[in-house]
């Protein structure tokens, strides 16, 4: 049954268009999950989540509910949240600090925060002549595969093989490079609040919508349009700069489709993908000229020139990654179920860059990240009737034909072509790279 | 007696603020905030102030006004289905009252909502501070703690708590 299936997946993508079934289907979850999601490297969290010893945050990758966890050596730890004992969840709570152990809560097995064992009761009367002893390997807790971290930015595989992390993360490390090259001091800090959403629908329509530039003018006119008139209103009475949290929303619907065109995606390998477009983020305003003084100072006028120059509106690191650098936050797809998707909403600090620069990010943060966002409530909206759409037998095909056939190839990577922003050349990239990881055995 | 009519124009005063919110009267709701009101959801009970920190609602009028334009546009995809909140507000109790009339005061609400053919209940704590005005009460600060503030939100707040 499952060889069949694996004969069927290769037919089932298309370099235009892709089966209905790699939404809606139960085992190609289960099947994504195992070679996708649970082998590649996986976003866990910021380096500064963790700040002092024993901190930790529980995460997922894949199925697999993880542990991050800061050491008593100072090293970050990604540990799976499973006692070795009966399967009891290490951390039941989302944060916390767990001091200088773990300690299970079933049967005070302890546990060091690289999850090696500590102690357990009775461990010399209790376990003489049995299989275990104090240096088995199955007493600790087992860790991720693999872990890496890039200027604070934590990732772990769950597969002792496969490329390092610069080598996965390719041309798309621009987004921690971006981001973190914004700051005075070449660092961001994690705000410790994260808003989560779930959607109904699969993870992959999250990834696709993300950098589908000809969505926002339709999607979210209703939420451009009423900003639009409120900034109107607020132009008539304010100073310049005053209404930017708005602009953040009228974009939305003054952006209009041929606009978007003029953006361009770069797609890359592994299926990762770079939008470029600005969204009006550099203006004139006092506070962000203070701020180019501070740059300018650290960095010198060239360099500053080259990284507030960067011009990305969102990089995907795929699968399970969103970023919007000159935000400051990201998105992080945990998927729940074939039909059934949370994102972890972060966003970050400029270290060194005046409070109202965060506040910009903020900004943005609040409006179009948090639970009662303006914007995302109608891509919710559209993924839960994609999903309903796709579970029909009202057809087989998922169409991504736009602008295909004019991208640009240049040493595998693939741009969109001149004044084709809307292509759905990320999508076709996307389900290239999916076809490549469920063929790999 | 005078404190027993002061008790029951509070409670009046906030039984019309859900009122406005299930009966859809978006302008008559703005209009009991101050000019200067602030609608507030903070996204943990510890938050001490709405500005510059992370928040689920951080509105003044004027973002309130860009809220009520979406949710009254015929394009606003998300609203389309058949939607509807009932709330229902008690434990009222002033907790400061000051020399000019204004009044802090803290309730418990219940709100269910219907979407599509999907029930949510949201439940949690108001924070009211009010100003005396000619035309009665009107909103300085409204502070909304959901008990499920920092749950994962099976899809989103689309209006006023």
């Amino acid at each position: 049954m499952l060889k069949e299936r694996n004969a069927d997946l290769s037919r089932m993508v298309e370099p235009d268009r892709v089966r209905k079934e790699l939404y809606t289907d139960a085992e190609i979850f289960e099947q994504e999950m195992a070679r996708i999601h649970e082998t590649v490297w996986i976003y866990v969290g910021h380096e500064s989540q963790v700040p002092k010893s024993g901190d930790y945050y529980t995460a997922q990758i894949g199925r697999q509910p993880m542990i991050l966890v800061r050491g008593s050596d100072g090293r970050v730890n990604v540990l799976y949240n499973r006692c070795p004992h009966r399967g009891n969840m290490i951390c039941g709570d989302m944060k916390g600090n767990t001091g200088e152990q773990f300690r299970c809560s079933y049967h005070a097995w302890t546990f060091h925060h690289d999850g090696k064992l500590k102690n357990i009761p009775m461990m010399e009367s209790g376990y003489a002549g049995t299989r275990l002893h104090r240096n088995s390997p199955e007493l600790c807790v087992k860790r991720a595969a693999r872990v890496e971290s890039y200027r604070g930015f934590v990732f772990a595989s769950l597969a002792k093989d496969g490329p390092d992390l610069k080598t996965f993360l390719g041309q798309s490390i621009v987004a921690f490079d971006d981001m973190c090259d914004r700051a005075p001091e070449g660092e961001v800090e994690i705000v410790p609040n994260c808003f989560r959403v779930i959607q109904h629908s699969n993870w992959k329509l999250f990834m696709e919508n993300q950098i589908d530039a000809l969505h926002p003018s339709v999607t979210h006119q209703s939420t451009g349009r009423a900003a639009h008139e409120v900034e109107k209103q607020i132009a008539k009475k304010a100073k310049a700069g005053e209404a930017l949290s708005y602009h953040m929303l009228s974009a939305f619907a003054t952006v209009t489709i041929d606009k978007w065109d003029n953006f361009q995606t770069i797609n890359y390998p592994y299926g990762h993908c770079v939008l470029t477009g600005y969204m009006g983020l550099r203006p004139q305003d006092p506070d962000t000229k203070a701020y180019d003084r501070i740059m300018i100072r650290k960095y010198g006028q060239k360099r500053f020139e080259e990284i507030v120059g960067v011009n990305i509106h969102h990089v995907l690191v795929y699968p399970g990654l969103s970023v919007q650098s000159p935000l400051q936050q990201l998105r992080a797809v945990r998927p729940l179920g074939v039909g059934r998707t949370l994102t972890e909403i972060w966003h970050f600090r400029l270290k060194g860059a005046p409070e109202a620069i965060y506040r910009r990010s903020l900004a943005y943060y609040n409006l179009v990240n948090s639970p009662a966002t303006l914007i995302n409530a109608d891509d919710l909206e559209n993924f839960w009737k994609c999903h309903q759409g796709l579970s029909t037998d009202g057809g087989d095909w998922v169409s991504f034909a736009r602008h295909h056939g004019r991208d640009i190839e240049e040493k595998g990577v693939v741009s969109s072509g001149p004044n084709m922003g809307t292509s759905e050349a990320p999508m076709r990239n996307q389900m290239k790279a999916w076809a490549q990881y469920m063929a790999a055995r | 007696m005078k404190k027993f009519e002061l008790q029951h124009e509070v409670e009046q005063f906030l039984y019309r603020q859900a009122e406005l919110l299930d009966t859809r009267r978006w302008q008559a709701w703005i209009d009991l905030f101050t000019a200067d009101g602030i609608y507030w959801m903070p996204p943990d009970a510890s938050y001490k102030t709405w500005d510059g920190q992370p928040a689920i609602f951080a509105e003044d009028k004027n973002l309130m006004n860009v809220r009520m334009g979406r949710v009254l546009h015929p394009d606003a995809w998300s609203q389309r289905p058949l939607w509807g909140t009932n709330h229902v507000v008690s434990n009222v109790s002033i907790r400061k009252t000051g020399k000019n009339g204004d009044l802090e005061v803290t309730s418990r609400f219940h709100m269910l909502e219907m979407r599509r053919d999907d029930i949510r209940h949201f439940a949690g704590s108001y924070l009211h501070v009010l100003k005396k005005s000619k035309q009665g009460y009107r909103i300085k600060l409204q502070r909304v703690d959901m008990t499920n503030a920092q749950a994962a939100y099976d899809y989103v707040l689309q209006v006023w708590v």
